[in-house]
């Protein structure tokens, strides 16, 4: 049997990091909300929705490290030190809201207003952090044969600062449906607000983001139809679902708040943001360093991968039967005394 | 290359992951305890257990979320700091570290849930799994981290390419290099001796304050049971690894016993000061022949000394040589407190003698000391190498310059200090108030806030049972 391994080991990173942006998506939205809860009440409620789940939603982002590191370390050795400032600023701003989970219940009055600062202003740079990543990831990295050989802030430009605001609005925006779907009574009536208004925001960044991206590098804008002698609709038709997908996505998200459903919501934002991954992945495929190394080029040896994938085979269904049958033991809504009665 | 990023990236590694490894030293031995606890309660429905578990899971939460964070860090770091290292190792240690993700990490992050918040959603049976689940889970990831460590310690199993890369030829010698059996013992003892001497050290605070606290005298009694049978089985373990170290990396050995000489009966050093200029010790109190005895087991072997090695071979000789003594001297007194403990349980009780639970409470932080010790011995012993004969650390650094690296480092010291002290605070403060607070109030108890680690346990340890069929 002859398997494609580099090709199996690039899409089980892709879905990875897909699960991690849609699960640790929503609990860092939630944390991007925090500010504008009416009530202590419920920003505890809106705690207890995450609680039992975030540590495993992070999880999702080791994976995608430590298997970035395992099957194309190539890839990994040169993207984690050109994105240095960002993926520092990242982990810092996730060690102090993911220690406000505990620390938050345990502090007394003014211990509890500074991690409950903490977990919001984390959650708001974590996910700042991981735009500029994102941006500077599709921006392209300077390579000097295999090793990074740019400078520290190539990363830093406006589209990646456009990226950054997208991303925290689409975090948002899962967060706010989330809590849509999980909260009851006013909470719930405040999410529902949250959810337009971060709908509306992540619409119009999303598009933003997407014309910027075809003037990033000339092989996107080709990639998409956009020729130097005009547009070629036969280049573009292929990749046509991919900006319906993201419409249905938005029409699903509208309909379902506008008839006050409760989980429809989410699952409308979440197909907007299948559509932007897989829309920003059609630009680079199939590099992995953008746009000067393959995931071919990158890959692991053969053996290690061999070897990986058959752990992956037996673990991943099993990893993913037991994840959801934790969301499956914390269904339902989070009510202000669900814990303790 | 440059040597001040170089020398930055190492003080950053050496300072997340020392950090990093206070909360799974204490993790991996409490998940174990909580375990044990709710299985004796589900075994003997004795309440003492249920409260113990309440009590102690709060701890748990509380650390377990710290090292949850710190490690994340790790899985970023070797990128973003050691790119170099990170590209030659991962086809041999790549798929040992995906490993633990997929065997150790996702099952303790999800049991966690269950564990914490599922007190109420599920039955007992499945409660107790998610807590044995969490248990198994530390362990897991002990077994591949130190697998991966001792590759580097001593690499076997693998082939240089013909491009200069490395390929794995024997999977089995790769996971199960010489060195790994016995570190990754010494490391699950030295996990659950930490641990004892917290739980003893929070036990015996409570008694010599309320010497009648049943739960408090049930944990210092396991706590004594732990120290009793774990410090010297800890004894004989590090010196089956210490033997590996003879056999394995003898500069190591050399440096931690401060050897300069290659001779027969080397004397032992009790204390030293080596000195790397003269290739000396500036003085030293020594035990004649016995140096050979304890590291070869004959007065007679001939063991090396560090001048066998070229100078730019060498490790850092006095840190390696004072952390071994710091972490061997601690050990002793462990071992010590086990045998005091076992003679008061046997002849009496061991709350009743203060002196005995006082220095219960001053061993309290010594596992952590010892731990840390330890890793500095493994750590800076096998320099200057990070994969040793293989690559040297020097050339595993990123191309990363030092404004950058500094910058993170000092990010990585603030937010550390908060949450450190932080977190030791909320730790402290809950030992102190210890296991019965809360039950001890009468109704109406103040509801918990949603969302802590215990908002879905009953309020009242003791009622939980009535409401079983």
């Amino acid at each position: 049997m002859n398997l494609d391994l580099p090709l199996i080991w690039a899409g089980i990173i892709a879905i990875a990091v897909l699960l991690y942006v849609l699960l640790d998506g929503f609990d860092l939205g939630v944390g991007i909300l925090f500010p504008f809860a009416r009530t202590p009440a419920d920003r505890d409620v809106m705690m207890d929705s995450i609680a039992p789940v975030w540590d495993g939603n992070e999880t999702w982002l080791v994976l995608g490290g430590g298997g970035l590191f395992a099957a194309f370390p190539l890839a990994y050795a040169a993207i984690m030190p050109a994105l240095y400032v960002p993926v520092i600023l990242m982990l810092l701003a996730l060690i102090l809201r993911g220690v406000a989970f505990e620390f938050r219940l345990r502090g007394r009055r003014r211990g509890k207003a500074f991690w409950t600062g903490a977990f919001a202003g984390g959650s708001l740079v974590a996910a700042i952090a991981q735009g500029f990543v994102l941006g500077g990831f599709i921006q392209g990295v300077t390579l000097d044969g295999v090793a990074f050989g740019g400078q520290p802030f190539d990363w830093l430009t406006p589209y990646t600062l456009l990226v950054a605001a997208g991303l925290v609005a689409g975090y948002a925006l899962l967060g706010a449906t989330w809590l849509v779907w999980k909260t009851e009574t006013e909470l719930h009536g405040d999410a529902r607000r949250w959810a337009w208004i971060a709908g509306a925001a992540t619409a119009g960044l999303l598009a933003a983001v997407s014309l910027a991206t075809l003037f990033v590098h000339p092989q996107i804008a080709e990639r998409w139809g956009w020729r130097a002698d005009g547009f070629d609709f036969a280049a573009f038709l292929p990749h046509l679902p991919i900006p319906l997908l993201g419409l249905a996505g938005l029409v699903v998200l509208a309909i379902g708040l506008a008839r006050r459903s409760h989980g429809w919501p989410h699952l409308g934002a979440t197909l907007v943001f299948l559509s932007g991954y897989i829309g920003l992945a059609a630009g680079f495929f199939p590099d992995i360093v953008p746009y000067d190394m393959t995931f071919r080029q990158a890959a692991n040896q053969d053996n290690a991968l061999a070897l990986m994938l058959v752990g992956v085979a037996i673990l991943l269904p099993v990893i993913l039967g037991y994840t959801a049958w934790v969301y499956w033991v914390f269904r339902g809504k989070v009510s202000a005394d669900a814990g303790y009665h | 290359m440059d040597v001040e990023a170089l020398m930055l990236s190492r003080l950053q590694f050496a300072f997340t992951i020392a950090f990093h490894i206070i909360f799974p030293s204490f993790t991996i031995g409490l998940a174990s305890f909580l375990a044990v606890l709710e299985g004796l309660w589900l075994a003997t429905r004795n309440e003492v257990f249920k409260t113990l578990y309440v009590f102690w899971v709060k701890i748990f939460a509380i650390s377990f979320g710290m090292g949850v964070v710190t490690g994340v860090v790790m899985s970023y770091q070797l990128g973003a700091n050691w790119s170099a290292f990170s590209a030659l190792a991962a086809p041999v240690i790549g798929p040992l570290l995906a490993f633990e993700v997929l065997t150790a990490f996702f099952l303790e992050a999800s049991f966690l849930g269950i564990m914490l918040f599922g007190w109420k959603k599920v039955g007992p049976g499945l409660h107790f799994t998610a807590t044995l689940m969490v248990a198994v889970g530390t362990l897991i990831s002990a077994f591949w981290i130190i697998s991966a460590n001792s590759w580097m310690q001593y690499p076997t199993g693998f082939a240089h390419t013909p491009e200069g890369g490395l390929i794995a030829t024997d999977w089995m010698a790769v996971i199960f290099s010489p060195s790994f059996p016995a570190r990754l013992a010494h490391m699950c003892l030295a996990a659950y001796l930490t641990t004892a001497l917290v739980i003893g050290a929070a036990s015996a605070w409570r008694l010599l304050r309320r010497p009648e606290e049943p739960e408090s005298q049930m944990s210092l009694r396991m706590a004594v049971g732990m120290f009793a049978i774990v410090a010297p089985l800890q004894l004989v373990v590090g010196d089956i690894s210490g033997k590996d170290v003879l056999r394995l990396q003898p500069a190591k050995l050399a440096a931690i016993e401060a050897f300069w000489e290659t001779k027969a009966e080397q004397a032992f050093h009790i204390a030293a000061w080596p000195d790397r200029a003269t290739e000396s010790n500036r003085w030293e109190i020594s035990i004649p022949r016995a140096g050979s005895l304890v590291t070869a087991g004959s007065a007679d072997a001939e063991v090396k000394g560090l001048k066998a090695f070229a100078p730019e071979d060498r490790p850092p000789v006095a840190i390696v040589f004072w952390s071994f003594r710091v972490m061997v001297g601690l050990g002793v007194l462990m071992i010590a407190l086990g045998v005091w403990g076992a003679w008061l349980c046997w002849r009496d009780a061991p709350e009743r003698s203060r002196a005995f639970l006082r220095a219960c409470l001053t061993m309290g932080p010594a596992g952590f000391v010892a731990v840390i010790c330890g890793w500095i011995v493994a750590e800076v012993g096998r320099q200057p190498w990070v994969i040793t004969g293989v690559m040297r650390t020097a050339d595993g650094v990123s191309p990363v310059g030092a404004g950058q690296v500094s910058a993170s480092l000092l990010g990585f010291l603030v937010v550390y200090a908060i949450i450190f002290s932080v977190g030791l605070l909320y730790i402290l403060r809950l030992i102190a108030e210890g296991p019965l607070a809360g039950a001890d109030e009468p109704t109406p108890p103040v509801p918990r806030a949603p969302g802590s680690a215990l908002a879905a346990v009953p309020d009242d340890p003791g009622r939980a049972r009535g409401d079983r069929p």
